[in-house]
């Protein structure tokens, strides 16, 4: 829609914040040269980036307190390749005076926003894909490659295109047993892989509001998955709430106080989507794409030899709640096998402290160090020939996990774990 | 400047795990080496094939979708491909190819077919079906990219102009 003259059309998260990032009046569409607040990369992307910033002739960053690189993707080293990027990343780390996170850290998606490096309203940009998990936070982040991303860490800046924005609310009531990861799954069947690239989503409505921070961060960070340039919410209470504890946790000021951006009323949206939860069933997304998309009904039965819970999606305090609560006193059928990877460090304390490891541990998982786990496919579970795997995770791309000749079924946590229980797809509404 | 190859044809959706796996990314940082993987969960014999004469990578929607890995661009340059037509392109691969110098063509790919020999000119944005005598029209890069993409990439941009000069 083009305003009329004298009439100014209100702006959508995007606008307003790559508004004053580039100092301008931003519109979808614009193309702009925005300051970041923070850039990371991870150990897939660094060495990459390590090498393009050598190549643009720069020996340091533009501020170490606003770059980090985080090794999460395969820790600690299964092989010597790894080992060596490992090593390249610390010492551009102890040369150029940037965080570097290093073995049992944790995920770098859930390692940034507990820094306190990053506030509502800021724009981040980091050289893996799921970088958009932290727009459930209020924050415009988006994946890059890793030439953008040095670029981003020697000069503070990055071309952008200001997305358009698809606005989904979600109104109703969540059912028991449906959790976040199913609207997002039922958004990526209803979207399609594609369904909104170059473009952002605005998440809202009573859903959201109801859920905690960790459930709409994997809401956010499966943007991607649609193709999405960023997946955001607005800030409330809750979000202000994890910024806090985080800065008392840290025992340090947050980098600067948050600065939440609200999306006007008149925004302009290319796009508005209601979705009554009120029915909506458990979804699993099929092998071999995210939008393959059905409810658990269509697959009860559909053998199962190994699950994961744990990944960027779903590897917080409140999805090990919800496995402890589906697997206390039971035990893991012998047919199948579980790997759990805590998504950070400080989470994987809270779920011991809080009996949650104790429990999936008793009911027969394997506990991994913090980090990606086995998503990337570069260690920790391979799965073997012709296997069903039932993952937490975003992707369920043929040989994701390492094994082409396997197949991956993407659900909730609580799903994941209702189905360790009979080595089957297990509708998990039967075990909460 | 126009260049003359053989299409090798694939689908919709072709993510970066297919263009390289992740489990390659992690073994290597040499992407001549890493270039022999290219593809090859949908053509084990990629490399091989367009390797030595150079060749378009032609696909449907969505192409590159999947992770931010910048690898993927770079095992195609590394693999001799010259260019990769689809119907439309992800985000991250499409900024991804851009900076690293590997040219993209998004235009209708649907009448092209597996072996066919095209003509391409970039900037005339014309798509020559020599095979089949069909030409297939494109719009030409918006002006960032082809900033980006005649400096040689985002890296040789900024050796040029010492940061962003677009």
């Amino acid at each position: 829609m083009i305003p009329i003259a004298g009439e100014i059309a209100g702006k959508t998260i995007a606008e307003k914040i790559f508004s004053k990032r580039a100092n301008c009046d931003a519109r979808a569409g614009d193309i702009v040269v925005a300051d970041v607040d923070f850039a990371m990369s991870q150990d897939g992307t660094s060495a990459l980036a390590i090498d393009a910033i050598a190549s643009m002739g720069a020996d340091k960053v533009f501020d170490p307190e606003k770059v980090a690189m985080v090794m999460d993707h395969s820790c600690p080293s299964p092989i010597e390749g790894v080992s060596a990027i490992h090593a390249k990343i610390r010492a551009f780390g102890k040369k150029t005076g940037i965080t570097v996170y290093d073995w049992g850290c944790g995920v770098c998606h859930q390692l940034v926003p507990e820094s306190g490096k990053i506030v509502p309203g800021d724009l981040v940009v980091g050289c893996d894909s799921h970088t958009c998990t932290y727009g459930a936070l209020n924050i415009f982040s988006t994946g890059v490659g890793s030439t953008d991303g040095a670029a981003a860490m020697i000069s503070g800046k990055l071309w952008f295109k200001v997305p358009e924005t698809i606005h989904v609310i979600y109104g109703g009531e969540l059912p028991r047993g449906v959790y976040s990861k199913d609207l997002i799954l039922h958004l990526a069947g209803l979207l399609g892989v594609d369904g909104a690239t170059y473009q952002a989503l605005e998440f809202s409505g009573p859903v959201i509001d109801a859920l905690s921070v960790d459930a709409r961060m994997t809401i956010s960070n499966m943007a991607i998955e649609l193709g999405a340039k960023a997946g955001l919410m607005a800030a409330d209470d809750k979000t202000l709430a994890f910024f806090a504890e985080r800065a008392k946790r840290l025992g340090t000021p947050l980098v600067r106080e948050p600065e939440p951006v609200f999306s006007d009323e008149d925004a302009t949206y290319v796009q508005t989507i209601e979705i009554d939860t009120a029915s909506l069933e458990p979804q699993i997304a099929k092998p071999h794409a995210v939008g393959n998309v059905c409810g658990v009904s269509e697959l009860i039965g559909t053998p199962i030899a190994e699950g994961v819970i744990g990944t960027c999606t779903n590897g917080r305090l409140e999805d090990f709640a919800i496995a402890a609560g589906v697997l206390a006193g039971k035990t893991i059928h012998p047919d199948c096998r579980l790997v759990v990877a805590p998504a950070s460090r400080d989470i994987y304390l809270d779920a011991m402290a809080a009996g949650y490891i104790q429990t999936l541990v008793e009911a027969g998982a394997c506990i991994v160090t913090p980090g990606c786990g086995p998503c990337v496919g570069t260690h920790n579970g391979v799965p073997s020939d012709g296997e069903n795997v039932i993952s937490t995770a975003n992707r369920n791309f043929k040989g994701r996990m390492g094994n082409s000749n396997s197949f991956i079924y993407l659900a909730s946590p609580a799903t994941v774990a209702a189905s360790m229980l009979t080595a089957q797809i297990t509708d998990p509404r039967d075990y909460v | 400047m126009t260049t003359t190859a053989q299409a090798f044809k694939f689908g919709d959706d072709i993510n970066t795990d297919y263009i390289i796996s992740g489990k390659y990314k992690f073994k290597s940082n040499d992407m001549k080496e890493m270039a022999h993987h290219a593809m090859e969960e949908l053509d084990p014999n990629y490399y091989e094939r367009v390797s030595a004469q150079g060749g378009f990578l032609v696909a449907g929607t969505n192409f590159g979708c999947g992770s931010s890995r910048e690898q993927a661009p770079l095992v195609l340059i590394h693999s001799n491909t010259k260019a990769v037509l689809a119907q439309s392109f992800a985000r991250i691969f499409y900024r991804n190819a851009i900076n690293t110098g590997l040219p993209l063509v998004e235009c209708d790919t649907s009448r092209i077919n597996e072996g066919d020999a095209l003509e391409v000119d970039l900037e005339g944005g014309i798509v020559n079906n020599k095979t089949t005598g069909e030409q297939i029209t494109f719009a030409p890069l918006p002006p960032v990219m082809a900033t980006l993409l005649a400096d040689g990439g985002l890296a040789a941009h900024f050796n040029k102009n010492g940061g962003f000069a677009l």
